[in-house]
């Protein structure tokens, strides 16, 4: 199976000689297309740092990432700003949702911020917006929604550019089990049907259980795998 | 990005916070309502001379005057001049008058053509047909001079009988039923010897001159009536008095205007003053000019004062929308666009601050105009008070909107360099 993203050796420092502070040490990892992983660790372990470097917010100290084939330091600025638009969803805990945007604004900003017209996008965002079941609120004010509608609203989001990547950050954090339960459902439906590659970012070990991978991240090493 | 969504960003940004908005607003009002206003009461003015003066002609007339040394030099009192000695009957000037003999060096500089004296006569009345009396003053036909008349036309030097130009405002008072009534009419001038024995001369009405900020000398007089007039005014006196003129009238080739500043040196090397009409009204250009800087001054420290207000404005809008930035770069919005948002923002403050300020100025000012005309410019027909040409108020706005854009990029700036991961961070 052909590879999404692939880490060698990264190396993540902070600040200079007395003050350093090594976040990540020589991480190497491969990350299958379709597969499904999550980074546990606790606050500081350096599993944020990762994934951050994996969807390209972040540039390593030293080591490679490569995404798809393509070594992401030949990348420009602008070309990083363009395979995260293309390429990566985004699904965070605290949803970072536009509060007094309606619903539909919300889902299409990746397009909007794509240069999309206003016909086009909206058609694709009232469609994403089915698929997690939330055509009814479309036209609703974003702080007027549930925490489950939120977290729904923002997978709409992650998925309206139909990324082959989806980047997790405690997606479920916010919400209660039930609600969170719902959310992972729909996060491992889209891993499977759409084979979309899911990378996961918890503290939550069942959350964790239900990936094709779990990767331990300990002081910014990785600890353990399991499969 | 694209323009139309960038814009409708930036839009709604800006009224996401309207209180603060219409305020930062409010200051560039200030600024560019005073400036439009400036700029419009100036062309207003400038218009107003212009026409005049493109209307008055006279290009090729310098009116010429000794040179006046005012009092004290810092040398003592200045010593009696005999030759320079002030004129009896010429009012209450002091300065130095001409004598004919300064008429023929005049006359005999290079570029002069001709020069003739100026008589300066002072009625003590007119009266026309229904014999109530005005006083009025004089001032000598300059031929190459078009006024606006509202009948008739300039008197003229050649005629043998005395002929006069009144102005509009005398024509009713006067006793004519109209303009046109008054021309081929006759009137009576009164003038006072030395020795007050009160004469009087009739003229022939040849014109009537439109009101004006020119024609406030009074009626225009031709030779035959001003030396008619001169003779009882001058009666009685011996020739070093009477033959003492205020200035000279002389005429020279306009075509180039370097030999007109050099016949003005040489003038002023023999001890002569000379001004061409449109210098005479240059100073009141001048004033005007003076005065426009100061009020256009004003109107830039609001402006600067606005630019601050700009800046403080975005660098709040920055700050409450940095998760809102950070997730909009997240997800690939690049440094450009970002820094565009901002700066777009910057430019609709100003749009709005320039629109609602110089479309406000624009309404004052008419019914400025409209107040104006009715009242203290009733008498000066073709004076607006005040005048906006289009591309002064286009150039006004977009200057306005180029200080906010320069206001916009510390702000944008910031606004374009924030982390994102700043923003993603929850730990």
């Amino acid at each position: 199976m052909p590879s999404a993203i692939g880490v060698n050796n990264l190396v993540k420092t902070y600040g200079k000689k007395s003050t350093l502070f090594t976040a990540l040490k020589n991480v190497t990892l491969d990350i299958k297309n379709g597969e499904s992983i999550a980074f546990i660790g606790k606050s500081g372990s350096g599993k944020s740092t990762l994934m951050h470097l994996l969807a390209l917010l972040d540039s390593p100290t030293s080591g490679t990432i490569t995404v798809g084939d393509v070594d992401s330091s030949t990348l420009s600025r602008r070309q990083k700003d363009l395979m995260r638009n293309k390429e990566f969803g985004f699904v965070f805990q605290q949803f970072f949702l536009n509060a007094n945007n309606t619903v539909l604004d919300n889902v299409v900003l990746p397009l909007k911020i794509a240069g999309v017209g206003r016909r086009e996008r909206n058609k694709r965002g009232m469609a994403v917006l089915e698929s997690v079941e939330l055509t009814d609120k479309a036209k609703n004010k974003a702080i007027d929604l549930s925490g489950g509608q939120k977290q729904r609203v923002v997978i709409a989001r992650a998925l309206i550019n139909n990324p082959s990547v989806i980047f997790a950050d405690e997606p479920t954090g916010n919400l209660d089990s039930v609600t969170g339960q719902k959310i992972e459902d729909m996060l491992f439906r889209l891993n499977k049907s759409e084979d979309i590659t899911l990378i996961i970012v918890t503290h939550d070990p069942e959350l964790a259980a239900r990936c094709d991978r779990q990767i331990n991240i300990k002081d910014g090493e990785i600890q353990t795998e399991k499969n | 990005m694209n323009f139309i969504d960038t814009i409708g960003s930036a839009t709604s940004n800006m009224l996401r916070s309207k209180v603060r908005t219409i305020l930062t607003v409010t200051a560039i009002v200030i600024g560019s309502f005073t400036i439009t206003l400036t700029v419009g009461i100036s062309a207003g003015i400038s218009n107003y001379i212009d026409k005049q003066l493109g209307s008055i002609g006279a290009e090729d007339v310098l009116i010429v005057r000794p040179t006046v040394n005012f009092g004290d030099t810092g040398n003592g009192p200045t010593k009696y001049n005999e030759k320079s000695a002030s004129s009896a009957g010429q009012g209450a000037f002091t300065s130095p008058n001409l004598t004919p003999s300064d008429i023929d060096v005049i006359k005999k500089i290079d570029g002069i053509i001709d020069a003739t004296p100026s008589i300066i006569v002072s009625p003590d009345y007119i009266q026309g047909p229904n014999s109530e009396k005005f006083v009025t003053g004089t001032q000598e036909v300059i031929e190459s001079a078009q006024f606006e008349y509202d009948a008739g036309g300039m008197p003229s030097d050649k005629a043998r009988e005395p002929q006069i130009l009144l102005t509009a405002d005398y024509v009713k008072p006067l006793g004519f039923s109209s303009a046109a009534d008054a021309v081929g009419k006759k009137v009576t001038l009164a003038i006072s010897t030395p020795l007050s024995v009160q004469h009087t001369v009739s003229a022939t009405v040849t014109g009537v001159q439109q009101s004006s900020i020119l024609s406030q000398g009074g009626a225009t007089i031709n030779k035959a009536l001003a030396r008619s007039l001169n003779a009882y005014q001058t009666e009685g006196l011996p020739a070093s008095a009477s033959e003492r003129y205020f200035a000279a009238v002389a005429k020279f080739d306009p075509s180039d205007p370097a030999k007109l500043t050099a016949l003005k040196d040489d003038l002023a090397k023999k001890g002569y003053d000379a001004t061409t009409i449109e210098d005479q009204i240059g100073i009141v250009k001048q004033i005007i000019d003076a005065i426009t800087y100061v009020l256009l001054f004003f109107g830039a420290i609001a402006l600067l004062a606005a630019s601050f207000g700009i800046i403080n404005t975005l660098f709040m809008s920055v700050q409450e929308r940095t998760k809102e930035i950070g997730l909009m770069k997240a997800m690939g919005m690049s440094r450009f666009k970002v820094f565009l948002l901002f700066s777009v923002e910057a430019i609709l403050l100003g749009f709005w601050g320039s629109a609602i300020g110089i479309g406000a100025a624009v309404i004052v000012g008419n019914v400025a105009n409209i107040i104006a005309s009715d009242n203290f410019l009733k008498d000066l027909p073709g004076f607006d008070l005040t005048v906006f040409p289009v591309p002064s108020l286009l150039v006004i706005a977009a200057v306005i909107m180029l200080i906010a854009l320069l206001s916009g990029t510390l702000p944008a700036r910031r606004a374009a360099k924030q982390d994102p991961i700043e923003a993603l961070r929850y730990e």
